[in-house]
C-alpha cells in the first residue's frame, strides 16, 4: 500500500501532516509525532507581532518606575543580553530537525512586510524544509478595497520567495472575495503550496462579565466542509500543492480531502483532544479503508472527487446550495 | 588597557620588584606603558568593580545606598564574569546584615577572599562579627556606602555615623572622597589588608559618592594583579580552617589570659599605617595617582587648616584652591587612613605655620566632648606636644565642628565660613555649619553667595519626573560627554520622597579640570524643565545663571508660551537675560511611539542648544548611545528613539523674550492659609524644597510629628481621575476598598445635608435596607488621586447600552478639577455615619468607614496600601501600628507629609517605626505596655470603685468589647470615669487617669513586608507568634524587597527574576503561613484582595478578634513584579487561580468547638502556573535572559503549586483532631 505523497516537492511517506499548534513547542512531541506516523510537522507559528510586542513590553517593564526614587533607581537586575529575536524559534527548528527524519515546516504568522523576509531566510538557515506563511489578517478598514488586501498577500509572498530557496506555502483564510482568483495569483507569484484554511481566534462574549473574550475553539469535524469545497474547486487549476486543514479528525476525513484534491491533510485539534498517538489510529484506519476498498496508493485517489473529476461539478457551486436548501424539512 | 600594554607594565613592575626597589620605577615609565582607560560610573560601581574582581565569596544583603554594589556583583556573576583568578565569585544573599557578616566570617575563616557591602544599620548589625574578624586578624575589606544611623528618624542619606559607630571594632578605616578614590581605595584596602592582616572598612559617602557619576580612570586587571601579592593570598588561604591541618579558633578565655591575648595584636596595628603608605606608593607607581596617609593641599605655609574626610574634602579642596589663588593662607588635610590613626603622620602633614585648625566630622555624638575625628586629632596634637614639644611655630587653636549630616549640602560658602571662623580670635568650638541653630547657637554664619566654581565649567540642572526618563537621559549625556571627549564629567541626581509622580532634579557638570564639587549645582548655564507644571511648584529659574539658557517642555508654541508663565518666572527670565527655548516633547515622543518617555527628545534639545558638540556630531553620538543602551532590548526601541531624535530639532523653538513681564499670574500657595501653624511654617517649606532654611527651633526635638499631613500637600499628579456615574453604580464598595490612596470615599448621610451641596455634587438614595432614607455618595479627591485606575478596573457595574462605560470611568482631570475640588471639600463636611450602623463584615457597608490612612506617597496602583487602609477603617481609632522599615514605613512616615490621620474625635492609629529587623518585638512591646497598664487600671479601678461608683466600675470591668457598640459604650464609660477622676486630687486618681484609656480595647498591628517577615525579622516574628500575646501581624507580601529596588527575599517565588537572583530564584517560596499555623495557637490567614475581597475582609476581622497572635499574609502586587499596575488585581487573582497563592484561614477557635481549624478558601487551580507567570515580567524576562533555565524553573513552579494544593487539601480534609491545636494563653488573652 503506497501512502506516499508529494507536497511542495517534498516527498512525504503519507499525507498525514501535523499542522501548526502548541504541540510542536516540544521536541519530544515532535519525536512522538514522527513515531505515531506524521509525515511532516508544521511548527507552531512565530508571530510577527509577538516579536515586536515582547520587545516593547520588556523595555517598558525594565524601565517603568525606574529613576524615580532614591532607594530603588531600578526594579530589575541588569541583564547584558536578552534573547529577543526569533533565536529560540530558530534553535527549535534545528533541534527538531536533529530529532526527527521527517520534514519540518516552519510557520510565520503576520500581515506586514517588515521583518518577514529576514525571518524566513533565517528559518531556512536553521534547517527548515519549507516555510508556511500564515497570512492572518482582518481587513477592518472600510476604506481598504479587496484588491489592496489581495495585493498585500501577494507582496508578502514575493518578498519571502525572493529570500529563500526552500518551498513556501501560504495559509489563507476563507474570507477572500475571489478565492479562486487569489489562489491563481498566488500560484503565479510562486507559492509552492496553499494551505486551506486557517482558523481565526474568534471573539466570544462573556455574559456574566459583559466582556469580549477571545478564545480558541478547536475545530469540529464539520469544519472540513469549507476546505473540502475549495480544494475540490482548485484541484487541477493551479500548480501549487494543496494542503487541507480544519476539521480533519479521522481517516474518513483524510480520505475525503485526498479525493477532493489535497496533497496532504493537516491535523491539530484531534491530536490535542485524543493525543498524538491518534495519528497511528488514523493511519491504520486509512490503510484499512484503502485495503478494503482496493486502493493501491494515495496518488490514485488524489483529486478523484475534485470538481473536475466528479460527475456533477455543480455540486461544489451555488446550484448545490439551492438543492441543499430544498432538502431541509420544513419543520426544522 | 590592552593585554600587551598591560603585560609590559606588569613586566616593568616585576623587574623593579626583583630589584627590591619598587619605587625606582618612575611614574613616567609606567604611565607611558599604560593607555589610560576612562569610564563614567558611580561610586558604588567603582568600588564593586574592584571588590568583585578581588574576592571569591561575596555575602550580601540589600540596604540603601550600598545595594547596587551587591546587585552589580550578582548581575556580573549571573553573566559568568570571572574574578581576577578566573572564576565568578560566589554571591550569597543572606537574611540580614548580621547573617551576611556571619557568613563572611565563616568564609574568611576557611580561607576565602571574602567581602560584603553595606550601610548604616546594616553595618551596625555586622559589628559583633567585625570584632571577631578583627580579633582574629583576618584580612578582609567591607565596602561601606556611609549613611546616617536612624535616631530621631530614619535617613537613607549619607554621613559617617555608621562607620563611626563601628570604629571600635578593630577594623582599619579608609575613607574615599570621590568616585575615583572609591575605585582606587577598594584596591589599596584589599592589598593592605592582606599585608597587614588588619581587616578594613573602606567607606565613601552614601549618595554623594555612591550615586554620583564621575568620569574616572579605571584600574585594569594587570594593575590589580600587580597590587595583590599572590603570596599573601596564599598565606590568607593557608590560615583557613581545615581538617587537614586543624586548629582551634574562637576559644573562651578567662581573666588570666584574655587581656594579654588582646594586647598581642598591637604590633599589627602599629605596622598598619606604614604598610598602607607603602601600598599607596606602589599604587602611585602603577597609576600615577599618589595618596598619603594624610594628604595636604593648599598653601604650604597655611595659617588656617581644615581636617576633613569623605566627599566634603573635595569641596574643601576646591575652595582652598580658590582661596589660595586669591591670596588666603589656608590649607586642607585629608586623612586617607582614619584608623589606625597615625598621629605622627598627621602632625607631620600639617604645616608648621598653622595657627588654627578646624576638624570637621560628618557625625554627631551627643554628650561627647567632641566627634571622633576631632577627638583623635586633639589627642594626637596633645600627645605630640607633650612628647616632643610643639612642631608648630605657635601652638595652633583647634576647634571641632559638624557638617553635612544626612547628606546636608556642604558648599564652598560653608567652607569659607569655617576658614573665616578660624581667623577669629576666639573661634567657636563644637560648631555646626550648614544649618541655622537658633537654639544652642552653635552654627556658623557664612555668605551663601560665595562660589568657587571655575567659569569655564559647564553646569546644568534638569527638572523632570521619574516617569519621563529625565534621569536616564542625563546619565546617558554624561557618558556621551565623559567617554566621548577629554572633558571630566559629573552627574548627581536628587529624587523625591514620594514614589508616585516623583520629581527628579539632575545636576550635571562638565569641564576640562577634574570636578571636585561635591555639592549641588546652584548657578547653571543650562536649566531644563522637562515638566511645565514644575515651574510653579519649584523655583526652577533660580538655578539659572545670568545669560544662561532655559529650556521648557510645554504644550505651548513659541508665540504663546510667554503668556503661560507666571509673573515671577517672567521677571526672573528677563532679569537674568536668559535665552528661552520651548518644545512640545510629549507630542514628539508620542509621534515616535515613545509614549510618555521624552528622554531622547529633551536630550537632543540639550545637545543642540548647549553646543557641546556640533549638532550633527551630537546627534550621531546620541544615536550611538541609544544603540548601546537599548540595542540589547530590541530594534524597535532603538528605532523609536532614533525617530524621536530625528523629529526633535524641527520642533524646538527659540522664544522671543519681551523686555517686560506681562503676566499677572502668581504661583499658588504651597498650602492653604487655613492650614495649621505647623503645616504652614514647617511642612510647607519642606514641600516647596526650602526645608534647608528651617532653623533648629522649628523641628521637634524627639522626632514626634503631627498626624494627617498629606491632606495639605495637594500634588495634582493625575492626568485622569475616575468619575462616578450614579446611574450605573451598584454601591458594591469595591472601588473604595482597592483605592491605594484613599481618594475614593463613600459617605451615607441624611438628605438634608445636600441643601448646601455644590451644583455638580452627585448622590443617590442609599440602597441598603438599613440605610433607608439616607443618601449615598462616592466622591473622588481630585488633587490627591494618582490616576492609577484600579478603581475602574475593579468596578463590576457596566452601562447596559454601552458596556465600556462603567460606574467609574477615567476622564481628563483638567476640566474636572475645580468642580471636583468643591465637591470634595463639601464631601468632607458631611458627617461620618455612626460606626455602629455599619456592618463591618460586608464590603459594601464596611467601605463607608472612614479611612485613617490617606494620600500616601506609595506608587500609583500600590498593592499594599489597600490592606493598611482597611486596618485603619476597621480598627484605626484604637490601633497602634508598629511598622517595619520598608515601603510601608516610607510611604507611612517619610516627611514632608505623612498619611496616618485622625477621625473627628481626634483618634487614629498611633504609628511608629523602630528598625527593619525588630518590628515584631517592637509591636510586642506595645502589647506588653497595653496589657500591663490595663491590668493596673483594672486594679486601681477596683480599689477606687466605691469612690467612682461601683456600678460604673462594674460596668467598665465587665464590659464586653467584641463589637463597635461595645467599644463605643466602654469609651463613654471611661470618659465618665475620667471626668469623675478629674474631680479627685489623689495619687490613685491621677494614676488611674493616666492609664484609664487602656480599659478600652486596643488593637496592636505589626506591619511590614516580606523582607522583614520572611528574612531579617523572622526570628523575632517567630518568637512573637510563639509567645501567645494578642497582636495582629500583617505581612504585605510583595515577594521582594520592594523599597530597595526588588531584591530577592525568601518570599520570592521560584523562577522569579529579582536582584540578587538575576538568573531566577532557584528555590521555592517559603511557606510562612503554614509554618505559623504549625504553632496551633496562631490565627493565620493568607489573603489576596484582588482574588476574593470578602475573604480578605473576613480574615482581618477574625484576626483582630482572635485573642492571641494573628498573622495575615497579604498578596501585594508591586511595581517590582513588572506588571501593568492598573491590572494588579488581575495578577492577584491569577496567583490564586493558578494555585501558587492558595487562600486559607487557620483559626484555633474552631478547634475548640471541634471543627477543623484549617479552612481552604480557594478552589482547585483553574489556570496553569505558566498563564500567571506570563502576566508578569519578573517571570517572563527569564525566558529571554536564560531560556533553558526558565523552562526548568517554570516546570518546577508548576510542581510547587501542585504540591501546595495537595498539602492544603490534606489539611482541609483533616478533622480537628488531626491538627496540632492549642488554646490561646488565657492569662494574656483577656481584654
Amino acid at each position: 500500500m503506497d501512502l506516499s505523497t508529494t507536497y511542495m516537492g517534498l516527498k512525504l511517506s503519507s499525507p498525514l501532516v501535523v499542522s501548526a499548534s502548541p504541540l510542536s513547542e516540544s521536541v519530544d512531541n515532535i519525536r512522538h509525532m514522527e513515531d505515531a506516523g506524521a509525515a511532516a510537522v508544521v511548527l507552531f507559528s512565530l508571530f510577527e507581532e509577538q516579536l515586536s510586542h515582547e520587545r516593547l513590553e520588556l523595555f517598558h517593564h525594565l524601565t517603568f518606575g525606574s529613576e524615580s526614587y532614591a532607594e530603588a533607581t531600578s526594579y530589575f537586575p541588569e541583564v547584558p543580553e536578552y534573547t529577543l529575536g526569533p533565536e529560540e524559534y530558530l534553535k527549535h527548528i534545528t533541534r527538531a530537525k536533529r530529532a526527527v527524519d521527517i520534514p519540518i515546516i516552519a510557520s510565520l504568522n503576520g500581515f506586514s512586510l517588515g521583518g518577514w523576509t529576514d525571518f524566513a531566510r533565517r528559518m531556512q538557515e536553521a534547517g527548515a524544509d519549507a516555510v508556511e506563511l500564515n497570512i492572518y489578517h482582518i481587513p477592518t478598514d472600510p476604506t481598504v478595497a479587496a484588491e489592496l488586501v489581495e495585493s498585500g498577500v501577494i507582496e508578502i509572498l514575493e518578498a519571502v520567495k525572493s529570500q529563500v530557496a526552500i518551498p513556501v506555502a501560504v495559509k489563507l483564510s476563507p474570507y477572500y472575495t475571489a478565492m479562486a482568483h487569489l489562489a491563481a495569483r498566488l500560484d503565479r507569484a510562486g507559492a509552492n503550496g496553499l494551505v486551506l484554511f486557517n482558523r481565526f481566534y474568534q471573539p466570544d462574549i462573556d455574559l456574566d462579565r459583559l466582556e469580549v473574550t477571545p478564545n480558541v475553539l478547536l475545530s469540529q469535524p464539520q469544519a472540513l466542509r469549507l476546505p473540502l469545497r475549495w480544494i475540490a474547486i482548485l484541484y487541477g487549476r493551479i500548480s501549487a500543492s494543496l494542503a487541507a486543514t480544519s476539521g480533519i479528525h479521522d481517516a474518513p476525513d483524510v480520505l475525503k480531502m485526498l479525493m477532493a484534491g489535497a496533497d496532504v491533510t493537516m491535523m491539530c485539534a484531534t491530536l490535542i483532544r485524543n493525543g498524538i498517538g491518534h495519528l497511528t489510529t488514523v493511519k491504520n484506519d486509512l490503510l484499512r479503508w484503502m485495503e478494503d476498498n482496493e486502493y493501491a496508493s494515495v496518488e490514485q485517489m488524489k483529486g478523484s472527487m475534485s470538481q473536475q473529476h466528479v460527475h456533477d461539478p455543480a455540486t461544489f457551486e451555488r446550484a448545490q446550495y439551492m438543492r441543499a436548501l430544498q432538502t431541509i424539512p420544513v419543520w426544522q | 588597557m590592552t593585554n600587551s600594554v598591560g603585560r609590559r607594565a606588569n613586566a616593568i613592575y616585576k623587574v623593579a620588584r626583583r630589584r627590591d626597589d619598587v619605587l625606582s620605577v618612575t611614574r613616567a615609565q609606567t604611565r607611558d606603558a599604560m593607555m589610560r582607560h576612562f569610564k563614567t560610573i558611580d561610586g558604588n560601581e567603582a568600588a564593586a568593580h574592584v571588590a568583585y574582581r578581588l574576592n571569591e565569596v561575596v555575602c550580601i544583603y540589600p540596604i540603601t545606598p550600598s545595594s547596587p554594589m551587591g546587585e552589580l556583583s550578582d548581575a556580573w556573576s549571573a553573566a559568568d564574569t570571572p574574578n581576577l583568578w578566573g572564576l565568578p565569585p560566589t554571591i550569597m544573599e543572606m537574611q540580614s546584615e548580621a547573617g551576611a557578616a556571619g557568613a563572611v566570617h565563616g568564609a574568611l575563616q576557611t580561607g576565602a577572599l571574602t567581602t560584603t557591602f553595606t550601610s548604616s544599620q546594616g553595618l551596625l548589625l555586622m559589628i559583633p562579627n567585625m570584632f571577631k574578624i578583627a580579633g582574629e586578624l583576618t584580612a578582609a575589606v567591607f565596602h561601606v556606602a556611609a549613611r546616617s544611623v536612624a535616631t530621631h528618624a530614619l535617613s537613607i542619606f549619607g554621613d559617617h555615623s555608621d562607620v563611626m559607630a563601628a570604629r571600635t571594632t578593630g577594623f582599619a578605616f579608609m575613607p574615599s572622597a570621590s568616585v575615583q578614590e572609591a575605585h582606587d581605595f577598594a584596591l589599596i584596602a584589599q592589598a593592605a589588608t592582606l599585608a597587614t592582616r588588619v581587616p578594613f572598612v573602606h567607606f565613601f559617602d552614601g549618595f554623594r559618592t555612591s550615586h554620583e557619576i564621575q568620569k574616572i580612570e579605571v584600574l585594569d586587571d594587570e594593575t590589580l594583579r600587580t597590587m595583590i601579592d599572590e603570596e599573601l593570598v596564599l598565606a590568607h588561604r593557608a590560615r583557613g580552617l581545615s581538617p587537614d591541618h586543624p586548629v582551634v579558633r574562637g576559644t573562651a578565655q578567662n581573666p588570666d589570659v584574655f587581656f594579654q591575648a588582646r594586647e598581642s595584636v598591637n604590633r599589627f596595628y602599629d605596622a598598619c599605617p606604614q604598610i598602607v603608605q607603602r601600598t599607596m606608593d606602589r599604587f602611585a607607581t602603577l597609576t600615577g595617582r599618589c595618596y598619603k596617609l594624610f594628604d595636604y593641599f593648599g598653601d604650604p605655609d597655611a595659617e588656617r587648616v581644615i581636617v576633613i574626610m569623605g566627599s566634603g574634602a573635595e569641596t574643601v579642596r576646591e575652595t582652598v584652591a580658590w582661596l589660595t589663588a586669591n591670596g588666603e593662607s589656608v590649607g586642607l588635610l585629608v586623612p586617607r587612613l582614619y584608623r589606625p590613626f597615625d598621629a605622627k603622620a598627621f602632625i607631620e602633614a600639617l604645616p608648621p605655620t598653622v595657627q588654627a585648625i578646624a576638624i570637621l566630622d560628618r557625625t554627631k555624638e551627643p554628650g561627647a566632648l567632641g566627634e571622633p575625628l576631632y577627638l583623635d586629632a586633639v589627642t594626637a596634637l596633645r600627645e605630640q606636644e607633650t612628647r616632643n614639644g610643639s612642631r608648630f611655630i605657635e601652638p595652633p587653636v583647634v576647634i571641632g565642628g559638624r557638617y553635612g549630616l544626612s547628606s546636608k549640602e556642604f558648599t564652598p560658602a560653608m567652607v569659607k565660613g569655617v576658614y573665616d571662623e578660624l581667623a577669629k580670635d576666639e573661634p567657636k568650638n563644637h560648631f555646626t555649619v550648614g544649618i541655622t541653630d537658633d537654639v544652642t547657637h552653635l552654627s556658623l554664619e557664612y555668605d551663601p553667595a560665595f562660589a568657587t566654581e571655575p567659569a569655564d565649567r559647564f553646569r546644568s540642572v534638569f527638572f523632570g519626573l521619574g516617569s519621563d526618563g529625565t534621569v536616564g537621559a542625563n546619565k546617558n549625556s554624561i557618558k556621551i560627554i565623559g567617554e566621548g571627549t577629554d572633558y571630566y564629567a559629573q552627574g548627581y541626581f536628587v529624587y523625591d520622597s514620594k514614589k508616585a509622580g516623583s520629581v527628579t532634579v539632575s545636576h550635571l557638570r562638565f569641564g576640562t579640570e577634574p570636578i571636585r564639587s561635591a555639592y549641588l549645582v546652584e548657578q547653571a548655564q543650562f536649566v531644563g524643565c522637562h515638566q511645565f507644571g514644575l515651574l510653579n511648584k519649584f523655583d526652577v529659574v533660580r538655578y539659572a545663571a545670568p545669560n544662561g539658557t532655559l529650556l521648557l517642555n510645554s504644550p505651548y508654541g513659541p508665540d504663546e508660551i510667554w503668556h503661560c508663565l507666571s509673573r515671577p518666572t517672567q521677571e526672573a527670565i528677563i532679569d537674568r537675560t536668559l535665552r528661552l527655548f520651548t518644545i512640545d516633547a510629549y507630542a514628539v515622543a508620542r509621534d515616535a511611539g515613545m509614549g510618555g518617555r521624552i528622554n531622547a527628545v529633551m536630550q537632543t534639545c540639550f545637545f543642540a542648544i548647549s553646543g557641546i558638540f556640533p549638532r550633527d556630531e551630537a546627534i550621531a553620538r546620541i544615536k550611538d548611545a541609544i544603540a548601546d543602551t537599548y540595542g540589547g532590548k530590541g530594534d524597535e526601541i532603538v528605532r523609536m528613539n532614533y525617530a524621536a531624535v530625528d523629529a526633535t530639532l524641527d520642533r524646538l523653538h527659540k522664544v522671543k523674550v519681551p523686555s517686560e513681564a506681562t503676566s499677572t499670574g502668581e504661583p499658588a500657595a504651597v498650602v492653604p492659609d487655613h492650614a495649621p501653624d505647623f503645616i504652614r511654617n514647617i511642612t510647607a517649606p519642606m514641600i516647596a524644597g526650602r526645608g534647608d532654611s528651617l532653623p533648629v527651633s522649628a523641628l521637634p526635638c524627639d522626632g514626634t510629628f503631627p498626624m494627617g499631613t498629606t491632606q495639605w500637600e495637594k500634588r495634582n499628579i493625575a492626568q485622569e481621575i475616575p468619575v462616578w456615574e450614579p446611574d450605573i453604580c451598584i454601591a458594591c464598595g469595591k472601588c473604595a476598598m482597592v483605592c491605594p490612596h484613599a481618594v475614593i470615599r463613600i459617605k451615607v448621610y441624611e438628605p438634608s445635608h445636600l441643601d448646601l451641596a455644590p451644583p455638580t455634587f452627585k448622590s443617590f438614595d442609599a440602597k441598603d435596607r438599613e440605610w433607608q432614607g439616607l443618601k449615598y455618595t462616592i466622591q473622588v479627591a481630585p488633587e490627591d488621586c494618582t490616576g492609577c485606575a484600579l478603581c475602574v478596573d475593579v468596578c463590576p457595574a457596566k452601562d447596559k447600552t454601552q458596556t465600556r462605560r462603567k460606574a467609574l470611568n477615567m476622564e481628563p482631570v483638567a476640566l474636572l478639577r475645580d468642580a471636583e475640588k468643591a465637591n470634595w471639600d463639601f464631601f468632607l463636611t458631611l458627617p461620618e455615619l455612626d460606626r455602629s450602623r455599619v456592618k463591618h463584615g460586608n464590603i459594601r457597608q464596611s467601605q463607608v468607614l472612614e479611612p485613617l490612612f490617606e494620600f500616601s506617597g506609595a506608587c500609583a496602583g500600590c498593592g499594599e496600601t489597600p490592606y493598611i487602609k482597611l486596618v485603619t477603617q476597621l480598627f484605626g481609632d484604637r490601633a497602634l501600628i508598629a511598622n517595619a522599615t520598608g515601603c510601608s514605613s516610607i510611604y507611612g512616615g517619610n516627611l514632608p507629609t505623612t498619611p496616618y490621620t485622625t477621625n473627628t474625635d481626634g483618634r487614629g492609629p498611633a504609628w511608629s517605626n523602630s528598625l527593619f529587623e525588630d518590628n515584631a518585638e517592637f509591636g510586642l512591646g506595645f502589647r506588653l505596655t497595653i496589657d500591663r497598664q490595663r491590668q493596673w487600671a483594672r486594679l486601681l479601678l477596683k480599689q477606687l470603685a466605691a469612690d467612682v461608683g461601683t456600678q460604673l466600675a462594674d460596668e467598665i470591668l465587665n464590659a464586653v468589647q467584641t463589637d463597635e457598640a461595645g467599644i463605643f459604650e466602654q469609651r463613654a464609660r471611661v470618659e465618665t470615669l475620667k471626668n469623675i477622676l478629674a474631680q479627685r486630687d489623689t495619687d490613685s486618681a491621677r494614676r488611674l487617669t493616666s492609664v484609664a484609656d487602656m480599659l478600652v480595647k486596643k488593637s496592636v498591628w505589626i506591619v511590614g513586608g516580606d523582607g522583614w517577615a520572611y528574612d531579617i525579622g523572622f526570628g523575632g516574628l517567630d518568637h512573637v507568634l510563639a509567645g501567645g500575646r494578642d497582636v495582629n501581624i500583617l505581612v504585605l507580601d510583595t515577594e521582594v524587597y520592594s523599597n530597595t529596588g526588588g531584591q530577592m527575599s525568601k518570599a520570592t517565588p521560584r523562577a522569579a527574576v529579582a536582584k540578587f537572583a538575576a538568573a531566577g530564584k532557584p528555590a521555592r517560596k517559603k511557606d510562612l503561613a503554614l509554618m505559623a499555623a504549625g504553632y496551633g495557637n496562631v490565627y493565620v490567614a493568607r489573603v489576596a484582595m484582588g482574588a476574593k475581597d470578602e475573604h480578605t475582609l473576613r480574615a482581618f476581622l477574625e484576626a483582630e478578634s482572635y485573642p492571641g497572635p494573628s498573622l495575615i499574609i497579604a498578596y501585594s502586587h508591586c511595581i517590582a513584579h513588572g506588571i501593568n499596575m492598573t491590572k494588579g488585581l488581575h495578577s492577584q487573582k491569577a496567583a490564586v487561580d493558578c494555585g501558587l497563592w492558595p487562600l486559607f484561614r487557620y483559626d484555633p477557635r474552631r478547634a475548640e468547638s471541634g471543627e477543623n481549624p484549617f479552612q481552604l478558601d480557594s478552589r482547585a487551580p483553574s489556570i496553569r502556573v505558566k498563564d500567571y507567570m506570563l502576566m508578569e515580567n519578573r517571570f517572563k524576562m527569564l525566558t529571554k535572559s536564560h531560556p533553558a533555565l526558565s523552562a526548568e524553573l517554570w516546570k518546577a513552579a508548576q510542581h510547587d503549586a501542585d504540591t501546595l494544593r495537595q498539602t492544603y487539601e490534606r489539611l482541609a480534609a483533616n478533622g480537628a483532631g488531626d491538627t496540632v491545636t492549642k488554646k490561646a494563653d488565657p492569662a494574656v488573652a483577656t481584654t
